[in-house]
């Protein structure tokens, strides 16, 4: 079945299964491998993107409910690595095996469009859903607080 | 040991004519655990193991050996390297080795890779150094001793003049090379990167997604495969239908493939051939598959268990003995018994198993997340059955390596996968897979006893265990071995006891066992430092306090059971840690009823840690108000990588000591994915403070050391906290329950 979205601001069409999930399709079909494969069953946030702009877990979402939509991916979010919350997570040197990073830094985006200036009990309560197993937690929250401009504390 | 050779000259001179010169320094990293005298003895053949490289643009490259996990090692190795090289940082780039064990020892494991490479990096870089100023000097016809290197150029005269490596790399390559032992190595006090906060080098392309992990590989042509394996530990496929999974769209193939040898350790199965991952598994929800479950299916967590309570009924096999702990314990006034257990512990990598591969005739290729490069050459080259240098492994970025990517298993699948099917297959495990078909931390039950005397000394130590051993899995002779190897540093007890005694007994089970991380310290240091904190108790005495004392004078205790070359524990520099996190947690200072402080210090890889963890308990709920971690991993190389490790490896012990256990049920792991096996996430991780000692030691391990002390700490301090309440509570058993706290 042809579906058609906007992938990143690009027209793609793809002909799949209509219930193959949107997370298989970017890495499968269309070579777009920044979005993680981590569980299947949002469960852990690794292959989380924007769907109009809201945080969606991917590996759940099935690629007939995306026609007509904006997906964003890791891939979309700055041409060079340059989105405040990328740089504040090089700043921050946040990501260890980085493997969850692309679906953190999704979700850290998602928090930041909604509360710019996020409380640490906003960023418990929107990134609890995103498992990073290196356990770098405590750099998330202070990249988070960097790309939101807020005053960084030394380590 | 440690030599320097050339590169092939005709090699370098044909690469120079064609396109860019390149100085290439070789040096060998001593294998781990060998034996220096045998070493010696071997001509110096093959010792390459990574290269420097200059490139006539004046840009260096490394050649990295180790594998990337996480840890940092890609911007730990290189910075050894820029410094005595005299390099801007800016300067340096990195490329993986190619897999060839003949000339690499690219296995990354045992917290080792700075250690082992420390010297003989610092020796290649001064040694490549050398070189360049004397290529210099020669140009400008003046003394070596002259001219400096200095950000990448060799500087001399008033006015300076300069030339760049880049400049200098052909006339350098043709000189000989220095005296590995006689370079000279630069002073540490002139030292610019090491020592210094540095960032990682990989940071910037795992926060823009490129970064290219085992499960991102792409060659053209790839199909997707998932395997359909026995529930059951070591159950077999006694027979399928595929009629149903072949119709699933998308589906390309299905086949068995065979149990293979003991080393890669797998068991067989169906794979599913698909045009891509989500069809492959839909494909395997459709097959039908009969298995063979075998002789595994009485296991039980419970069964193991009651197996446990048996062994330790009866004395074990003596691992130690010293004086009569027995006598002491039955004179003794104060007697302490506890009973400690662990469970199966799963390593959960981010991303789950998978390599990809591609047989053809006369050659292979393969792109793998490994921890053991050269063991998954190994692997492929016997089931493509091709010499092991046709076969060309990519060593990719890991999504978490934590000992389960030292394994072969998922490497031999996917080579079995890709020889059937003559085409690039990668083959991927779903988080069910991962977590099913791991090689498990062992299980194990410790029952401890303990004499304290009038003075508040300990007369008696003694230390049972009963455990599904690592080495009972791996070795011919496993079963007899395992005792010694499962106690690793659980048996250099640092504490002083006259009467010392610990047994060991093998309890059996079907369930894969191997390192996870910290392997047998995770055990032993919960269950040392749990019971040295008992003992302290009953001594009535301040928990840190007792330590120091028991600990005793400034001496060095040899590794217990290693040979003579592994490091002694150095008792001052435990103590020292131990006091550093005391001194930075407000050790002794009032708190609140309801909350407390429990410390833990521990000695692995090398390596001394130490924890104050602070809690509340209230209402049976914990909560973890911080971590203080004090470590010490002698020179620290980067003080940044280094903080990173400690918190991770607190995280990672959090989970292991807070959220699930893995359970045998019928002879099958229960749990299968992050809805029965959870882990700690961002509302529940508590601020880590770390402290490192300032030292002139050896660097030595930093990716496992900090979890032993976790579980240990937060346990002492949860004792702690509930001294006020009508039972206090001591954690014996992980993880910890709801009703331990009730």
């Amino acid at each position: 079945m042809a579906i058609t979205f906007i992938l990143n601001g690009k027209s793609e069409t793809v002909d799949v299964s209509p219930d193959m999930p949107l997370l298989w399709v970017l890495r499968d079909t269309l070579n777009k491998t920044g979005t993680k494969f981590g569980c299947g069953m949002a469960l852990c946030g690794a292959c989380t993107v924007h769907i109009n702009g809201e945080a969606t877990r991917s590996c759940i979402t099935q690629i007939s409910t995306v026609s007509g939509k904006k997906v964003t991916t890791i891939e979309g979010l700055s041409a060079d690595g340059s989105h405040p919350v990328q740089k504040a997570w090089i700043e921050e040197d946040v990501p260890q095996c980085g493997y969850c990073q692309s679906g953190q830094i999704m979700s850290a985006v998602a928090l930041l469009a909604k509360k710019p200036k996020p409380t640490d009990a906003d960023i418990d309560d929107f990134m609890s859903g995103n498992i990073c197993r290196c356990g770098t937690y405590q750099r998330i929250r202070k990249a988070i607080h960097r790309a939101a401009g807020a005053p960084v504390e030394k380590a | 040991m440690a030599s320097l050779l050339s590169v092939d000259r005709r090699t370098f001179l044909k690469t120079g004519a064609a396109g860019g010169a390149a100085l290439l320094v070789g040096f060998h990293l001593p294998a781990r655990a060998s034996d220096p005298a045998q070493e010696q003895e071997k001509p110096p053949i093959n010792p390459l193991n990574a290269w420097v490289r200059v490139t006539p643009d004046n840009h260096v490259t490394l050649i990295l050996a180790k594998s990337e996990m996480g840890q940092g090692i890609m911007t730990a190795l290189p910075m050894i390297l820029a410094e005595e090289l005299c390099l801007d940082w800016k300067q340096v780039r990195i490329e993986q080795a190619p897999t060839n064990p003949k000339i690499y020892d690219h296995g990354t494991g045992g917290s080792g890779s700075v250690g082992d490479s420390w010297l003989p990096l610092r020796q290649a870089g001064a040694a490549a150094r050398e070189m360049l100023i004397a290529a210099a000097a020669k140009k400008w016809e003046v003394g070596t001793d002259t001219c400096q290197a200095r950000n990448g150029y060799v500087v001399h005269g008033h006015p300076e003049r300069s030339y760049s490596y880049g400049e200098l790399v052909v006339a350098a390559a043709l000189l000989p090379i220095p005296n590995l032992k006689e370079v000279p190595l630069k002073n540490s006090r002139d030292f610019t990167i090491l020592g210094h906060d540095t960032h990682r080098v990989d940071a910037a392309s795992k926060a823009a997604g490129t970064a290219i992990y085992g499960i991102d590989a792409r060659p053209a042509g790839l199909l997707y495969a998932v395997i359909a394996r026995c529930p059951v530990f070591y159950g077999k496929v006694a027979s399928f239908d595929a009629t149903k999974a072949k119709a699933v769209p998308g589906v390309r193939d299905v086949f068995q493939i065979e149990t293979s040898g003991r080393g890669a350790s797998t068991t067989g199965g169906v794979a599913v051939i698909a045009n891509n991952s989500w069809a492959a598994m839909q494909g395997r929800k459709a097959l039908q598959v009969k298995w063979d479950e075998g002789a595994a299916t009485n296991e039980s967590s419970e069964e193991l268990h009651k197996q446990f309570v048996a062994n330790a009924a009866k004395p074990g096999g003596v691992i130690r003995n010293e004086g009569d702990a027995d006598s002491a314990l039955a004179a003794a006034s104060k007697r302490v018994e506890a009973v400690y257990e662990l469970p199966f512990a799963a390593h959960v990598c981010m991303e789950p198993m998978n390599c990809t591969v591609h047989i053809q005739s006369d050659r292979a290729e393969a792109w793998v997340p490994t921890q053991a490069p050269q063991w998954a050459q190994g692997v492929i080259a016997e089931a493509a059955k091709l010499a092991p240098e046709k076969v060309i492994v990519h060593t990719t970025q890991m999504g978490g390596g934590f000992g389960r990517r030292y394994q072969a298993d998922f490497v031999m699948e996917a080579a079995q996968v890709a020889k059937t099917a003559g085409k690039p297959v990668m083959v991927v495990w779903t988080r069910e897979d991962d977590m099913q078909h791991d090689f498990y931390r062992p299980a194990s039950y410790h029952k401890c006893l303990g004499a304290v005397d009038a003075a508040g000394n300990v007369a008696a130590w003694k230390h049972f265990q009963t455990s599904t051993s690592i080495a009972a899995k791996w070795s011919e002779k496993g079963e007899e071995d395992s005792g010694k190897g499962e106690f690793g540093t659980g048996a250099t007890v640092p504490y002083v006891s006259p009467n010392m005694r610990i047994e060991y007994t093998l309890a059996h089970s079907s369930a894969p066992r191997a390192w996870w991380r910290s392997v047998e310290h995770s055990s032993s240091g919960f269950v040392v430092e749990s019971f040295v904190d008992e003992l302290a108790a009953a001594a009535g005495e301040d928990p840190l306090k007792f330590r120091l004392k028991l600990i005793g004078e400034s001496r060095k205790i040899p590794q217990f059971g290693e040979g003579p070359d592994a490091t002694p524990l150095d008792t001052a520099r435990l103590k020292a840690v131990l006091q550093l996190a005391a001194e930075n947690a407000g050790w002794g200072k009032p708190l609140p009823e309801g909350e407390g402080r429990g410390i833990a210090g521990f000695f692995s890889f090398n390596t001394y840690t130490a924890t104050v963890a602070e809690v509340s308990v209230r209402q049976g709920a914990l909560k973890i108000k911080r971590l203080v971690c004090a470590v010490d991993c002698g020179r620290v190389v980067n003080p940044n990588g280094v903080r990173a490790q400690v918190e991770s490896a607190a995280i990672y012990a959090l989970t292991a000591t807070l959220k699930d256990a893995i359970t045998v049920e019928r002879g099958r792991v229960v749990q299968s994915n992050f809805n029965d096996y959870h882990m700690t996430r961002m509302n529940e991780a508590p601020p880590i403070e770390v402290h490192l000692v300032a030292s002139e030691e050896k660097p030595t391990g930093i990716g496992e050391p900090t979890v032993p002390v976790i579980a240990p700490s937060l346990c002492n301090a949860i004792f702690n906290a509930t001294r006020s309440s009508n039972k206090q509570i001591r954690i014996r058993r992980l993880p910890i329950r709801p009703e331990d706290l009730a």
